[in-house]
């Protein structure tokens, strides 16, 4: 039997956390299947055939499916698990959500956020904020397993067209029903798979002084994040919020202006490939994990690295 | 309206944790310990609904050896009516721990369970969504705002672009994310009235609940450690050393 991989996608093409999800899935086990459930998905239904080490797709297009309510999708892969051993998804929100209903239905644990595949059935996951590794192993025969995007590749495109078959729709259980989504997007790029990310604290005092970040942020195409205080303050809005109950990230560079970095903010960056700090503070942990820790008032240093970069861009 | 609130009891936020190398565990010992934090919410928003007239009765549930009974006793303090305490040698796999909840749910029904998304021990971020499954009612993950609408709730949840308002159908499980509320402190008067509070204590053979877990911990390791510490001396030392050295701008 197969693995089954749950799609995230915005109709036209797949989420690459989803990419990453099919990656992982590859290494566990194959053939690997995607489910794109949503109205109006072909396009992202074809992107998911072409994407490498996918053998087919499945297509359940119906309205209920449309925002990937918990109630309705979990129905549907529960029904379509008696064909798979395994389901595995990206630890997105919507992974998170779906993953352990299905789960429940079909009486097995869920293994969250595996960062490695040791075997069919091994598996390893950070634990207490990334401070300790667990390696797992599950003694069933069908398995649920979320993979933490950054610790998988995003699988390739390719010529190849992978069969696209329609699936059965279930029996909308009627629980949820969907009112609004307020998603602020934008130009910039998404946290979790930005090169770049210029994250603001405590330290910047207000949502407009996040504008000196943003300035920053366009200079290098960085995504911009947070740590909580400068969520839970209200300076930038929750999406923002990088850190072991946030979003983990491991940009090439993590710059950290006015974060001390608490555990659970290192939770969700430490595995950057290089971590600027910049803190008043000299003895702010921060700087245990930056390559380049710069001792300095925020509002002298920013808006100095926002006119040098503009030299460099000359 | 009743509502159930599970809660457990953790390594407090503020510890770095330490894994002992010759017993592959992390070492526990003399550790403080405290009510995971996103479950403290969730005593806090039950604690608000019945303040505003919208629930009768909360109970709190823990599961875990003797001690979890001080996490119950702190949520009783906070204002919840009583506790049950489940006797288990350390804390269940999440599927386990939904099955004895839903349990508990079956001989003593409740209209809301709350719980919080995640505890920062085991960062499993699963119970709850297991929990409605089993019970096959709605469930609202991540909540930040909830409003009672007679037989419905509306919920609206921190997702990965923003924020999602959805409705559900009583009864309901919700996880909670970090800005639903911000806990109250347990007042001296409280505190001392929680102790008159009842604690019930049940076994998990008494629910028929088999402690099998499906997923076994063969090894428990300490990451890689990042070597930090370095420093440059001003913004034009940075931009030469992020351009140069690390070729990342
Ligand atoms: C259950 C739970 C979950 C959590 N999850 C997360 C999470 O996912 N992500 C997260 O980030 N946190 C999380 N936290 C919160 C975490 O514990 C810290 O409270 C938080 O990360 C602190 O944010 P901060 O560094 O911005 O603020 P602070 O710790 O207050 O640090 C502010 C820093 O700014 C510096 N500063 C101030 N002014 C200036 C200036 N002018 N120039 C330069 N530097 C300046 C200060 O020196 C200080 O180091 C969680 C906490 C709990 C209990």
């Amino acid at each position: 039997m197969s693995i089954l991989v749950l799609a995230e996608h915005n109709n036209e093409i797949l989420k690459e956390a989803t990419k990453k999800a099919i990656t992982a899935a590859s290494q566990i086990d194959k053939p690997v299947h995607v489910l794109v459930a949503g109205t109006d998905c072909t396009n992202a239904a074809k992107d998911a055939a072409s994407t490498e080490g996918v053998e087919k797709v499945l297509l359940a297009e119906n309205t209920q499916y449309k925002n990937l309510l918990s109630e309705p999708t979990s129905e549907l892969l529960t029904d379509l698990m008696s064909e798979y051993d395994y389901l595995v998804s990206a630890a997105t929100t919507n992974g998170k959500n779906i993953l352990p209903r299905v789960a429940a239905k079909l009486d097995v644990s869920q293994i969250s956020e595996i960062i490695n595949v040791i075997d069919k059935k091994t598996f390893q996951r950070p634990i207490y904020a990334g401070n300790a590794i667990a390696t797992v192993e599950s003694s069933t025969d069908k398995n649920v397993i979320t993979i933490r995007t950054t610790a998988f590749e995003t699988a390739k495109e390719t010529n190849s067209n992978a069969e696209i078959s329609a699936v059965g729709i279930e029996k909308n259980p009627g629980l949820s029903e969907f009112i609004e989504e307020k998603v602020s997007g934008g130009e910039r790029p998404e946290l979790t798979s930005a090169g770049t990310i210029v994250s603001g604290g405590r330290g910047m005092q207000s949502g407009d002084n996040f504008k000196l970040l943003e300035s920053v942020a366009d200079k290098l195409g960085a995504a911009v994040g947070a740590s909580r205080a400068a969520v839970d303050a209200g300076f930038v809005p929750n999406e923002y919020q990088v850190g072991q109950t946030g979003k983990v990230v491991a940009p090439e560079l993590y710059i950290a202006v006015g974060i001390s970095g608490a555990i659970q903010h290192l939770a969700g960056m430490k595995d950057s490939k290089v971590i600027v700090a910049i803190n008043k503070d000299d003895e702010a942990p921060i700087f245990e994990v930056a390559d380049y820790g710069l001792v300095a008032d925020l509002f002298d240093a920013v808006p100095d690295l926002d006119k040098e970069l503009e030299k460099i861009q000359k | 309206m009743k509502i159930l609130v599970p809660v457990k009891r953790v390594v407090d936020y503020n510890v770095k944790i330490r894994v002992d190398k010759e017993t592959n565990t992390v070492d526990l010992d003399n550790v403080k310990m405290s009510i995971n934090p996103f479950d403290e919410i969730a005593v806090e928003e039950a604690i608000r609904m019945k303040e505003a007239g919208k629930c009768d009765e909360i109970v709190i549930v823990s599961l875990g050896p003797e001690q979890s009974k001080e996490t119950i006793r702190n949520a009783l303090a906070m204002g919840a009516d009583r506790g049950i305490h489940v006797k288990t040698e350390h804390s269940p796999e999440p599927l386990l721990v939904a099955k004895i909840l839903a349990k508990i749910i079956e001989k003593d029904s409740f209209d809301l369970i709350i719980l919080g998304k995640q505890s920062i021990d085991d960062d499993c971020n699963q119970t709850g969504q297991m929990l409605s499954a089993l019970l096959g009612c709605s469930i609202g993950t991540y909540a930040s705002k909830v409003e009672i609408d007679n037989d419905a709730l509306i919920v609206t949840r921190e997702i990965d672009g923003g924020l999602q308002t959805i409705k559900l159908a009583k009864p309901a499980v919700l996880t909670t994310d970090l800005r639903l509320n911000e806990p109250r402190y347990a007042s001296l008067p409280n505190i001392m009235k929680a102790k008159q509070k009842t604690i019930d204590e049940v076994e998990p053979v008494d629910l028929q609940i088999e402690m099998q877990p499906k997923v076994i911990t063969k090894k428990i390791e300490e990451p890689p450690k990042r070597i930090g510490g370095g420093k440059v001396e001003s913004i034009g030392d940075l931009v030469d050393k992020l351009k140069n050295v690390s070729g990342v701008i």
